[in-house]
């Protein structure tokens, strides 16, 4: 499949209103702007596009829910935060094809009858909130944004809002909270965003990568949309690879291709470098179940993926040599959730210090056998017990490196050490000078 | 006391662990953060100000490097919030500091990919060459050390954030260049994110 969501992200100045011009750019919102509303929710419908931001609901949906009786203003909010481990897939599209971004944020708004869109990036992309406050300025300049666009009688302005390091800010409450200027903490649900979402407003939030996709719907129709996946996972999707690959990097493609192809395919990772085996794979951010390489053949879309025994998520696909410490895999990655988590449910907040103690002790080389229950033990308490589904994610590494690599575990046990000392590893324990 | 037989909890579980706020001189904008915070303020419905909480932090920590009680206190006036409030949010978000760091903030990520490809050496080696932990400010107040998590940069491990800019492809024989060009050369001598790198 060519490229369409990011065609020309590789020519000097892709960024320019003027390149996006060249390439018939903002033409899919003068097209929109010539049908209702309603016209266009039902274009998105029957294009069967899924949010690209993990949980892989319908945008069309999304945006049908959102209350339209309410006397409130409403907006559409898009989710740059973009915390994922694994994921870098926005970053590209706001960096070299940021007028796409603007202008599916503009028909969002059109679809949903919002005046104002946030797109709320994450604090470490400073140099792209650079690029698309001024991909935003050209296209106000120009009337793409602003009052009356194209005659029509439709204003639409479109704002950058900067997190400060936080990964449960990616949490669509959590994210309302903190464009609000409060802690980034999920609220309880319902209601829902598409009800109650930020001010108290009925909200669309959608990834920056779902609402990209709304432009070409719009332009190419929903129909020519939904024949480039299989069957419920049309369209194109952006694969981040990374991790033991000799290419790593973000590859588009349609979703009939397969993991193996992605991860070893020439033209893209390129498969594991330095004459190693593949391990396992994470297909779809750290927060999800890992695949063994036995299940390499999946077809990499949200549905197939969740039939294997884990999701898409947002695409982000970590491949592991041979070289890599289940134990340490869990312990790294437990760290990340530990440190993460917002601390407003006690099960997350309590259990992740204790699962990332309890990997700590094994892969020192100082647990017991009933360590290891207890891990088990306690990630299921915090699985499905919290308010949003960080509580899931990190349970997740727990569980997931227990059903399939228990005997590593049990061979720190035995042993008394971490056996795979890669090369890459810390030499003595960090913050141990 | 330690509610499972095998695993004691730290000492200063026991106790707070909460730092006092340094109340710092008192502060205000200058005149171009103030517009600054002016143009950005507007972006938010009228009734809705505190909204530009973390913009308005930002402005802050640009200005003075830190986030100071005193200048709580300021963006809480513009805000129309109580200090409380501004601080609830200081404390929650990792990229505000409460006390001074160095010219140059070393962020290094430490989650998965970036630990593959060998960020666990990376972070040994700049404490080693800096003889500080992470998390602490070298002798010559030039250099903070921090463990961070994700950058999502992950194509590009292991990636140091060198104050606002990445810094990819980092090897722990890269370190003590990375340090000497900082020190002789500043924030020119960084290369920052491929993307704006290859359109140059």
């Amino acid at each position: 499949m060519e490229p369409l969501l990011t065609p020309h992200v590789r020519q000097k100045n892709a960024f320019s209103l003027d390149s996006y011009l060249q390439h018939d750019g903002y033409e899919a919102m003068r097209k929109a702007l010539t049908h209702t509303p309603d016209q266009i929710i039902d274009m998105v419908k029957a294009s069967g596009l899924r949010g690209r931001g993990g949980a892989g609901f319908p945008t069309g949906m999304k945006w049908q829910f959102v209350d339209r009786k309410s006397t409130k203003p409403r907006y559409i909010v898009c989710n740059a935060d973009e915390s994922e481990p694994g994921t870098f897939k926005d970053h590209v599209l706001m960096e070299r094809n940021p007028h796409l971004l603007i202008e599916g944020c503009a028909i969002g708004c059109y679809a949903i009858g919002a005046k104002v869109a946030y797109i709320y990036i994450r604090g470490e992309f400073y140099h792209v909130q650079q690029h698309l406050e001024a991909a935003i300025d050209e296209a106000r300049a120009k009337g793409y944004l602003g009052k009356n666009i194209f005659g029509s009688g439709f204003d639409c302005e479109v704002y950058v809002h900067r997190g400060a390091g936080a990964y449960e800010a990616g949490e669509e409450t959590a994210l309302l909270e903190s464009l609000e200027g409060k802690r980034a903490q999920p609220r309880n649900k319902p209601p829902f965003p598409a009800l109650f979402g930020l001010y108290g407003c009925p909200t669309a939030v959608n990834n920056v990568e779902t609402l990209t996709n709304v432009p070409l719907i719009v332009a190419k129709g929903p129909e020519w949309f939904a024949a480039l996946g299989p069957e419920k996972n049309g369209g194109p999707k952006l694969y981040c690879v990374s991790g033991h690959v000799k290419n790593p990097g973000v590859f588009e493609a349609s979703m009939n291709i397969t993991l193996r192809e992605l991860i070893e395919g020439e033209k893209y990772a390129g498969g594991v470098p330095n004459g190693r085996q593949l391990k396992a794979v994470i297909p779809g951010g750290s927060s999800v179940p890992i695949l063994l390489p036995d299940q390499l053949d999946t077809q990499a879309s949200f549905d197939a993926v969740a039939k294997a025994g884990s999701l898409l998520g947002s695409a982000a696909i970590i491949v592991l040599d041979d070289s890599v410490c289940m134990v340490w895999l869990a312990k790294n990655l437990l760290h990340f959730y530990k440190h993460e988590s917002c601390g407003k449910c006690t099960p997350c907040r309590e259990g992740t210090d204790w699962m990332y103690k309890l990997l700590t002790k094994i892969e020192g080389g100082h647990g017991t056998m009933r360590d290891i229950d207890l891990l088990g033990s306690v990630a299921n308490n915090v699985n499905g017990k919290t308010l949003c589904a960080f509580g899931d994610a990190a349970a997740t590494p727990a569980l997931t490196t227990l059903k399939h690599f228990r005997h590593e575990f049990e061979a720190h046990v035995r042993e008394g050490r971490c056996t795979l000392q890669a090369e890459w590893r810390a030499r003595q324990p960090v913050g141990a000078h | 006391m330690s509610f499972h037989p095998n695993m004691a909890y730290d000492a200063r579980f026991q106790k707070s662990v909460r730092e006092l706020t340094d109340q710092g001189e008192p502060f205000v904008y200058t005149p171009e953060n103030l517009a600054k915070f002016q143009q950005m303020i507007v972006r938010y419905p009228a009734e809705q100000k505190r909204s530009g909480v973390l913009p308005a932090l930002y402005l802050v920590q640009y200005q003075q490097g830190y986030i100071t009680g005193e200048s709580m206190r300021y963006v809480a006036g513009l805000l129309e919030i109580t200090p409380a409030d501004v601080e609830d949010v200081v404390t929650y978000y990792t990229m505000f500091f409460r006390k001074p760091v160095g010219k140059y903030v070393l962020s290094v990520c430490r989650t998965l990919s970036c630990a593959v490809n060998g960020a666990e050496r990376l972070i040994e080696e700049i404490a080693h060459a800096l003889d500080i932990k992470p998390g602490e400010t070298d002798k010559s107040g030039m250099f903070t050390l921090l463990e961070v998590e994700c950058l999502g940069a992950c194509d590009r491990a292991p990636v140091i954030m060198v104050n606002d800019a990445w810094q990819e492809h980092q090897r722990p024989e890269g370190v003590k260049k990375l340090l000497d060009d900082l020190r002789t050369r500043g924030e020119a001598s960084l290369t920052g994110c491929h993307l704006v790198k290859e359109n140059k």
